[in-house]
């Protein structure tokens, strides 16, 4: 006999042991749904801090030159979001993007390769590195801070060795600069607000229908409502502001394409759901019988491919790969941006949002001082106070967690 | 017909021996508590019984056939869930999620192709399940894990572990790291996977729960088995002396292992 088959007896709920209303609020901004509305007060906060002081800062051609700035950390964001959520960390992002946006310029320019397998082979030899990286680790116990600081320096160097004595390589007009350099119009962007409200909308009515014809609790019409017109306020107000200015950026549809896509990758599939158990505890995960070190290597791989990616745009949009590509503070900001946003490095716990988040965040800190004005040194120390409040943040909520976990 | 029966287990770890040809046997609808003191090879026995590091000598036997038992896997396949001391959940995942952890449910059609979870049938079946084992202590069964109560997480690794539809559960120490009424509910608990017609093992130190919840009492001394009693005939004194080696228990009470009483 089955203890499947019993009738189902719902259980009552109980009054919970209370922990405290405020701890409740305190915890869910620290890690819960409301930490993504914490870095959007954040953003806020930073937002007007810089509209104050210059007020260009707010200006559509402003906004839109920053969605075009963070478009490459985005994208690579994502991936690093992936491997934080194992708890691990990829310190070659940056030189990867590096290298293979400068294997793409290489064969484009000096191999006649056209624009698509090109950009194929970058993306590939991204994902390649990856499988490496998750390899190194999973093989022989490495840990994935010194596999990837050890690739940091080794890609760097492949960088160097593709480009040749030249030191750089332009790109020619074409689809590879287009990808930054596409604008759509506003009829255009309308459409595209409209179709992914729709969507939206019609998967969320659709999850409450089925929820509510299995007897199970759900969050109600009204939530659904409130939330289409959310994501319809948001999207419209991104049109009308890139409107005013060139359009909507191709690169900002492909940041959020590429965020939603992993998002949905990591929230409902059984990928992600091995993804989060492995974060969450590998002992664990490995009992139940997931392959862990399966999840792993995929995990890397997928980080290193959207390294790539982010290499691609950042070619893209600066027309050239040159020996600092992928260089000085792209793996700092990327890795950065989603911990800012609520990424737990100690794994397990963040969203791929974090990605876009936070890389609006960084690149809003950046753009800003830059109209500013301010040196490089006062960059550099403000951008990296940011980060220890983030992290500690995190630090913070984790140890609360262990406090309530009682064990 | 016993539902599992264990001959002749034993087990060394190097010069230790562990475990000396033991036997042991459970029945449906029955709950023995495995007793003894540290080291006396309960674990060793349990881990043998799940595959997890299979014995050096031992024939098994499930529903009057015999099998074979040499990875977590076969015992999975024969119906045998074992529940360890820490539990091995994943604390950043709902109650829903770690009861499913490694059997997610997919989705039909062009979901279950892109390997999508079916979340609304996992938390259906949670919720029927954590039902019919009267937990009614989780506020919701999208709560974290890590934030659950000692009890409250047993609760969710005895659930998670009848998710294979198991006919054998073992649990080790399931009560050792918990207050007085949490306790209490998963004692509780243990009495319904009796009531469901499950064989259940449970280990534990602390004879009071012991003969709260058992209805056989297999003592484990030195690697081997030193006595068997029914709950309901023996004192607990007896228990404690057979299982510190103190004296021998009084031959009235013990019971051979075909469960009627021995006559010496
Ligand atoms: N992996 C191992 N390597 C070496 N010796 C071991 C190993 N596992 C168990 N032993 C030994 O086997 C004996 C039985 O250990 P076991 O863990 O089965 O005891 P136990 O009855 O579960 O004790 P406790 O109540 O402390 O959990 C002990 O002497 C122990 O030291
Ligand atoms: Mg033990």
């Amino acid at each position: 006999m089955s203890v499947l088959q019993q009738p189902p007896v719902v259980p009552v709920p109980e009054p919970a042991e209370d922990e405290g209303a405020r701890r409740r609020l305190l915890r869910s901004l620290a890690e819960g749904e409301l930490s993504a509305l914490r870095v959007v007060l954040m953003l806020a906060l930073i937002w007007m801090i810089f509209q104050v002081q210059e007020e260009r800062f707010l200006s559509s051609a402003n906004l839109t030159n920053l969605i075009l700035q963070i478009t490459s950390i985005g994208l690579i964001s994502v991936g690093v979001v992936l491997v934080l959520l194992l708890g691990e960390i990829d310190l070659s992002v940056g030189a990867v993007s590096g290298l293979c946006a400068g294997v793409m310029a290489v064969l484009t320019v000096r191999h006649g390769w056209a624009p698509v397998p090109a950009i194929g082979a970058a993306l590939a030899l991204g994902c390649a590195i990856g499988t490496f990286n998750g390899f190194m680790v999973v093989r022989f116990g490495i840990p994935s801070f010194v596999v990837t600081l050890a690739g940091l320096l080794a890609w760097q160097g492949g960088l160097l060795y593709v480009l040749g004595s030249t030191g750089t390589v332009n790109l020619p007009p074409g689809p590879i600069t287009d990808l930054a350099g596409t604008f759509y119009g506003a009829a255009a962007g309308w459409a595209i607000v409209a179709v992914a409200v729709a969507f939206h909308t019609l998967l969320a009515v659709r999850r409450q229908r089925r929820r509510a014809a299995a007897g199970l609790p759900s969050a109600g019409m009204a939530r659904v409502v409130a939330g289409s017109v959310l994501l319809t306020a948001t999207l419209g107000a991104a049109v009308m502001v890139f409107g005013a200015d060139r359009g909507v950026p191709l690169a900002a549809l492909i940041l959020v394409g590429f965020v939603a896509l992993f998002s949905w990758l990591t929230e409902d599939t059984l990928f992600g759901r091995h993804l989060f158990a492995t974060g969450g505890s590998v002992e664990a995960a490995r009992r139940a019988g997931i392959k862990v070190d399966n999840v792993r290597i995929v995990v890397f791989a997928l980080c290193s491919t959207m390294a790539a990616a982010g290499g691609v745009m950042a070619a893209s949009r600066l027309l050239a790969v040159n020996q600092s590509s992928g260089g000085s503070d792209t793996l700092l900001l990327s890795i950065a941006g989603p911990v800012i946003a609520g990424v737990s490095l100690f794994g397990g716990r963040g969203r791929v949002w974090a990605a876009l988040l936070g890389a609006l965040v960084i690149g809003s800190i950046s753009n800003g001082m830059d109209l500013l004005a301010l040196t490089s040194s006062v960059k550099y120390m403000i951008t990296g106070a940011v980060l220890l409040v983030a992290v500690t943040i995190d630090a913070l909520a984790r140890r609360q967690r262990n406090l309530a976990g009682r064990h | 017909m016993e539902r599992f029966v264990a001959k002749g287990v034993s087990k060394s770890f190097g010069a230790v021996e562990a475990l000396v040809d033991v036997d042991f046997e459970v029945d449906a609808g029955e709950v023995v508590a495995l007793v003894g003191d540290n080291g006396a090879g309960k674990s060793t026995l349990i881990k043998a019984i799940s595959g997890v590091q299979p014995g050096d000598a031992g024939e098994y036997w499930f529903e009057g056939e015999q099998v074979e038992i040499h990875t977590p896997l076969d015992a999975y396949r024969l119906g045998i869930a074992t529940v360890y001391q820490d539990l091995a959940l994943c604390d950043n995942l709902d109650v829903v999620a770690n009861l499913y952890l490694g059997s997610e449910l997919r989705a039909s059609g062009i979901g279950g192709t892109l390997r999508v979870l079916d979340e609304i049938a996992m938390e259906q079946h949670t919720l029927e399940l954590l039902g019919a084992l009267s937990v009614t202590t989780l506020s919701s069964v999208r709560t974290e894990v890590g934030s659950l109560s000692g009890g409250q997480r047993q609760a969710v690794a005895i659930a998670r572990s009848l998710i294979g539809e198991p006919r054998l559960v073992i649990l080790d120490e399931p009560t050792a790291a918990l207050g007085i009424s949490q306790t209490a509910q998963v004692l509780a608990l243990i009495e319904r996977l009796r009531e469901q017609g499950l064989a259940v093992v449970v280990i534990s130190h602390n004879l009071a729960n012991v003969f709260h919840v058992a209805d056989r009492i297999v003592v484990l001394r030195l690697g081997r088995r030193a006595a068997t009693f029914d709950r309901r005939t023996t004192p607990q004194d007896d228990v404690v002396a057979a299982i510190t080696g103190a004296s021998m228990p009084r031959p009235e009470l013990l019971l051979g292992p075909d469960g009627t009483a021995v006559s010496l």
